[in-house]
């Protein structure tokens, strides 16, 4: 097989901080620097993109030396944290913004998707929109034309289409755009995250069309998604990246195995610096950290999995009945439930000074898919007192790849609810 | 299937290294019907969110006109040139209004079309020539407005003469046009990072205009002052302004030699122009 793109030590800065101040004396430092024929001064250091710790300099690398190939005809899935860096990789892909060092060599024309209905104008109508934004994506006016019903017809929305799209609800607006872009014909094609909007009718839709232009009309395509499912179903092959490093390149299983086993260390564990415990003087937090069965701490679970939520906690003076308590939120800020040590445990009430750890077992098969925030309190209950509370302690997500018999079974489909708990069916016969 | 990699052809090649003079016309080429499309759209969502429409290109420099002729014709009396005053200030008006327009708007592209730029690909080129485009048909229809109310005085008999320099209007056209995006791509292409020279630009185009001809004549200014004549005849919209008058009114002072420094500063203008705009085109999404 030919291949369609070569990427070749791609690696991209970004500079943290106000840009705004005190950058015309660095440009200028730099410039001099560059003039003298020395190094940037400023690209000096290699510093992880970590985003949980704070770093030194300002300067950040988003992506580091990055090689791959994609084969023509090839669907690859591009998975990883927040922050992994994927969101770089699509924009210099789609040449919206350019790498600091390296190479990408694209055979074909590439046509990316990074948000659904760019360039649309309120004031005009369907039509003059669709137009407009098939000629931005880069397509000729007589090729819009050529597709033009059957851009209509996939987005549902002929009767509408002299309409300003100022006054089509957010559903149609959404399908009017993504139908103009499944309809480029470009050899290439990037997708970010667009499958998240609309609704589960729609999104099948849109899953559906991708495969088929992928595999149905050979085209390339590259695919971000936080939806494992969506990217297991899709893509053949799966790049993982971890703070701007590609820690993967495989099928696309291996790859979602290899990302759930991983400790992204991002998100899933939360330490404070000695000096920075938060707490009163009863009671401080030492740190919480969400891990699997065997003590691993894990950005990403499997839905079927247990989760274990470690809570570590040092008394400062005696006398109080504490009571750790957690909340759990989805990504939508929804709070899913609460729970807090109820006494019918043993340790009930520790009172004497020292360091303490809890840790809570939530069963597989509860979680629905997504981020799961978890927000961490110590109370005492009477009289009620809060010692400590963080909102937002820590954040994990969960994933359904449809193995291991999870909730949902054989079923392929979206599954709405923001829980997805394992129930008992039992049948009989009448 | 024997596939080294000398061998293997690529469309595209992004690269952090860029050719100052790679002008990407083929790709501009390739992405012309966007062009046309992007002036449509200026043009229809011009019209679209008003009552008068269209109507409005006439309104704004018929009152200008008005204006003038009562501040600068008759409260400060500033001769023009023996030409009828709003005939005189009309021209002016007309042509400045184009260059003015072609600048402000190119200098705000960036900041502008910061969300499509990040968004997704194409000659970022395109926004600035849509917008020389888009604004030459109000050009044109401010020009109609011109020939009416030249139309007007030639009827009641008043005297200016077109002549054979009228045929240089589609070069005075295109002067303008080219100026006005050189030196907006140049300032659209520093204000991503010093956002200060937006508030600049306003104005300092208020400012240009009264070094320009637009109120008064350059004989004037070479009879009463000839010390600060120099500051005019730098000012390439000077004898751009002169000559366009010469041409339809037949009174104005430029010569052959005054437009030529003007095309070849004009020109290089536009070159520096476009090597900034793709200079910073090429990562301005990280700074904006």
């Amino acid at each position: 097989m030919a291949k369609a793109i070569k990427v070749e030590n791609l690696s991209k800065v970004y500079q943290l901080g106000e840009i705004g101040t005190g950058t015309l004396s660095r440009d200028l430092e730099r410039y001099w620097a560059r003039m003298m024929g020395k190094e940037d001064p400023f690209l000096k250091i290699g510093e992880v993109n970590e985003q949980s710790t704070k770093s030194k300099t300002d300067i950040v690398w988003s992506l580091k030396d990055i090689n791959f190939d994609v084969e023509q005809g090839d669907a690859v899935g591009i998975i990883g944290s927040n922050g992994a860096g994927k969101s770089t990789l699509l924009k210099i892909l789609s040449r919206v913004t350019s790498p600091t060092t390296g190479s990408v060599k694209i055979k074909g024309r590439i046509a990316s998707l990074l948000e659904v209905g760019t360039g649309f104008h309120p004031e005009l109508s369907g039509r003059e929109n669709v137009y407009l934004n098939g000629a931005i994506l880069g397509m000729r006016k007589a090729e819009i034309k050529r597709k033009f019903d059957e851009i209509l017809d996939f987005a549902g929305v002929e009767r509408y289409v002299d309409t300003p799209v100022k006054r089509y609800s957010s559903g149609m607006y959404v399908r009017l755009a993504f139908a103009v872009a499944a309809h480029l014909e470009s050899e290439i094609l990037i997708v970010d995250e667009v499958l998240a909007v609309g609704d589960a009718e729609f999104q099948k839709k849109c899953l559906g069309k991708m495969s088929e232009v992928s595999k149905g009309e050979g085209r390339t395509v590259l695919f971000v998604s936080h939806n494992m499912d969506a990217v297991m179903r899709l893509c053949s092959h799966a790049i993982l990246l971890k703070n701007g490093y590609l820690t993967g390149f495989d099928n696309t299983s291996n790859i979602v195995d290899l990302y759930l086993r991983s400790d992204f260390g991002t998100t899933a564990r939360k330490d404070w610096p000695e000096n920075e415990l938060p707490g009163n003087d009863v009671v401080k937090l030492l740190a919480v950290k969400a891990n699997d069965i065997s003590g691993n701490v894990k950005d990403a679970f499997d839905i079927t999995e247990d989760v274990y939520i470690t809570v570590k906690y040092t008394i400062l003076s005696a006398g109080y009945k504490l009571n750790p308590a957690l909340n759990f939120f989805n990504a939508n800020g929804i709070n899913l439930f609460d729970s807090h040590q109820s006494g019918h445990t043993v340790s009930n009430g520790q009172t004497a000074p020292g360091q303490y750890e809890w840790v809570i077992n939530v069963p597989g098969n509860l979680f629905a898919e997504g981020t799961i925030i978890i927000g961490v309190a110590i109370v005492t209950h009477d009289p009620f007192l809060i010692h400590v509370h963080i909102p937002e302690t820590i954040a994990f997500t969960m994933i359904d790849k449809g193995e291991n018999n999870p909730t949902r079974g054989d079923y392929r489909g979206s599954m709405p609810g923001v829980l997805r708990p394992l129930l008992k069916w039992e049948s009989r016969n009448l | 299937m024997h596939n080294t990699d000398k061998e293997e052809y690529w469309d595209t090649e992004i690269t952090a290294k860029h050719n100052l003079f790679d002008f990407q016309l083929k790709d501009i080429w390739q992405y012309r019907d966007l062009l046309m499309l992007f002036v449509r759209r200026d043009f229809v969502s011009f019209y679209k969110q008003t009552i008068l429409g269209p109507i409005w290109f006439f309104i704004q420099p018929l009152f200008t006109t008005i204006i003038y002729t009562f501040v600068f014709g008759n409260l400060a009396a500033i001769p023009t040139d023996g030409l009828p005053q709003p005939l005189f200030y009309l021209a002016g008006i007309t042509a400045w209004n184009y260059f003015a327009d072609c600048l402000t708007k190119t200098s705000t592209v960036f900041t502008v079309n910061a969300g499509l730029f990040g968004k997704v690909y194409f000659p970022r080129l395109i926004v600035p020539l849509s917008i020389v485009l888009s604004n030459l048909i109000r050009f044109g229809v401010q020009m109609l407005l011109f020939f009416i109310i030249m139309g007007a005085y030639w009827v009641q008999g008043a005297s200016f003469h077109p002549n054979a320099w009228l045929l240089l209007f589609p070069v005075l056209l295109l002067l303008m046009a080219i100026l006005g995006l050189g030196m907006g791509m140049i300032i659209s292409a520093m204000t991503t990072k010093y956002r200060d020279l937006s508030f600049l630009i306003t104005f300092g185009i208020q400012l240009m205009m009264y070094l320009t001809t637009v109120i008064y004549p350059l004989s004037v200014v070479k009879s009463k002052y000839p010390k600060y004549e120099w500051l005019l005849e730098y000012n390439p919209m000077t004898s751009i302004i002169e000559a366009f008058r010469y041409g339809f009114l037949g009174r104005g002072t430029f010569t052959a030699l005054s437009l030529g420094i003007t095309a070849a500063t004009t020109i290089l203008i536009l070159l520096i122009g476009i090597i900034v705009f793709n200079k910073v085109e090429k990562t301005f999404v990280d700074t904006v």
